[in-house]
């Protein structure tokens, strides 16, 4: 059986996969324009700066799409179904994700989202707000 | 047409065995097919001054077909941004000819995906890179990515399964006129949506095929066109793009490359989607048919599921729309982009037999690679 998929760290995103580590989702910022930028570069994709300066994301978002996976590769195949969505971060950067605490069926676009940092590997799961909450 | 736009014409196709070729290799799919294709053209090896290839077992396409076929080329290309790779080395080799670079441009490709059961919805381990963001959820490759954009499309503009579900059944209909075709059984808009979920939305039957498949396209010089076998079919327009790698770097979900290369390529031929009498795009799955339809402007933003309606681009119907069966269809050995470009060649020439388009002077191929990622576009003419 497949070996389960890993991030391997690099130098540019220790920070990020550290923060998740420590139960803390941290995202670049950069010092030139001020924008935030996701996944973490060495260079602003805006401004070209190479400074940034890593900071906690508000670790809440919405949906922006999602997918419930039924023919998963093979080290998932014990998963399905499952749901692996592409987040917006309030900071205004985009993130794939996979949703926890949810059923399938009750996932929509613009569903209200926070980061839910679990699992081995540990990773930045997302999972719906609570009703009157976010 | 004006003298200026004789710059170069593709002179010859051919496709390579397809389906499943056990114990062909891809190099061996692409020498036979570069060999029928020059024929058509009345070419040989010889004459073979520009290679064009991308994907096969090794890192330089290129340099691996001029090995086995004997041929020292004074322009070479293996650029690959996925399937639509070939679509974009037809322009590469419009430009290398108008530079005077070269004269006769083989663009070849093979894959034996099928026969070596070399796919996989993913590989495990290890991820780095940009792809340690991505490569971590479980998102089968690359078909979750294309869902994700469908369900997007869904959310924003209202479209429907029923609506994706057209685009498979149409080429379905296509396919049982091509002999060669791989899938040429009839199915109806029920079956696509009865088939069994990959990856919401998508069902098994918005999916492309996993065949083996090679072919090839011979480009010559427009000085060289008087002198070939065939009607040699003239490269009016090309245009290339991509707008990122993976699907978490789409700037909008819902927008291709194809907005670009498509733009580039009319622009350049002074044309425009009106002008088009028959279609070839890469149909991985049966929503990048809708997305690329918007992107090249046969219909607005958000309206193909509306455009594809009523079995409009089936046989008989009138927007013609790939006429081979397609990738969902006909073959996809994982980077279909030349199918686009020898289809839309033998439209021109009129060889199409029961699939015929009738009078088709002006085709546009449109291949799309990666993740949605990439886009290249080619509009071909004939006197």
């Amino acid at each position: 059986m497949t070996e389960r998929a890993f991030p391997v760290p690099d130098a540019v995103s220790k920070p990020f996969w550290e923060g998740i580590a420590e139960g803390v989702l941290r995202i670049q910022r950069c010092q030139g324009c001020g924008r935030h930028v996701f996944y973490p570069r060495a260079v602003c994709p805006h401004c070209a700066t190479v400074d940034f300066s890593w900071v906690e994301a508000s670790g809440n978002g919405r949906v922006h799409s999602y997918t419930v996976v039924h023919r998963a590769p093979a080290e998932y195949r014990d998963e399905i179904p499952y749901v692996v969505a592409l987040i917006e971060l309030d900071e205004g950067v985009r993130m794939m994700t996979r949703l926890v605490d949810v059923e399938p069926a009750d996932v929509r676009v613009d569903l209200r989202v926070e980061v839910a940092i679990q699992g081995d590997p540990r990773l930045p799961y997302f999972r719906p707000v609570p009703e009157g909450e976010g | 047409m004006s003298t200026a736009e004789r710059v170069a014409a593709i002179a010859g196709v051919a496709e390579s065995d397809l389906g499943d070729v056990a114990p062909k290799t891809s190099i061996q799919l692409q020498a036979e097919a570069a060999r029928e294709a020059l024929t058509e053209a009345g070419l040989t090896f010889a004459d073979v001054d520009a290679l064009f290839s991308a994907g096969g077992e090794t890192f330089a396409a290129s340099m691996a077909i001029g090995e086995y076929l004997g041929i020292r080329p004074r322009f070479t290309d293996s650029t690959n941004i996925g399937g639509a790779s070939f679509v974009a080395h037809a322009g590469h080799a419009y430009r290398a000819i108008a530079a005077g670079l070269c004269e006769v441009a083989l663009i070849t490709y093979g894959s034996t995906q099928r026969s070596q059961s070399s796919r996989s919805l993913g590989r495990g381990g290890g991820v780095r890179g940009p792809n340690q963001f991505e490569g971590v959820w479980g998102l089968p490759a690359p078909v979750g990515a294309y869902a994700l954009a469908a369900t997007r499309h869904m959310h924003v503009f209202g479209t429907r399964p029923e609506q994706l579900a057209e685009v498979a059944v149409a080429t379905r209909k296509w396919a049982s006129l091509n002999e060669r075709a791989f899938m040429r059984d009839p199915i109806t808009i029920e079956d696509v949506l009865n088939s069994r979920w990959i990856s919401e939305p998508l069902h098994l039957l918005d999916c492309c095929l996993v065949t083996d498949g090679g072919g090839a396209v011979v480009i010559v010089a427009g000085e060289r066109a008087g002198d070939l076998p065939k009607t040699p079919v003239w490269i009016l327009g090309h245009g290339e793009s991509h707008t990122h790698l993976g699907i978490s770097s789409m700037p909008d979900l819902t927008t291709t490359p194809a907005v670009y290369s498509g733009a580039a390529a009319f622009g350049m031929a002074g044309l425009g989607p009106a002008d088009i009498d028959v279609c070839e795009v890469y149909d991985s799955f049966t929503i990048t048919v809708l997305l690329t339809l918007e992107a090249l402007g046969f219909c607005g933003r958000g309206e193909s599921g509306d455009f594809v309606s009523g079995q409009r681009t089936a046989p008989g119907g009138d927007f013609p729309l790939n006429t081979n069966g397609g990738g969902l269809s006909y073959c996809h050995p994982g980077m279909y982009g030349i199918f686009t470009l020898i289809e839309a060649t033998r439209q021109l020439r009129g060889e199409c037999g029961p699939r015929q388009v009738d009078g088709a002077r002006v085709a546009l191929a449109n291949g799309t690679g990666g993740v949605l990622s990439s886009a290249a576009t080619v509009v071909v003419g004939r006197d």
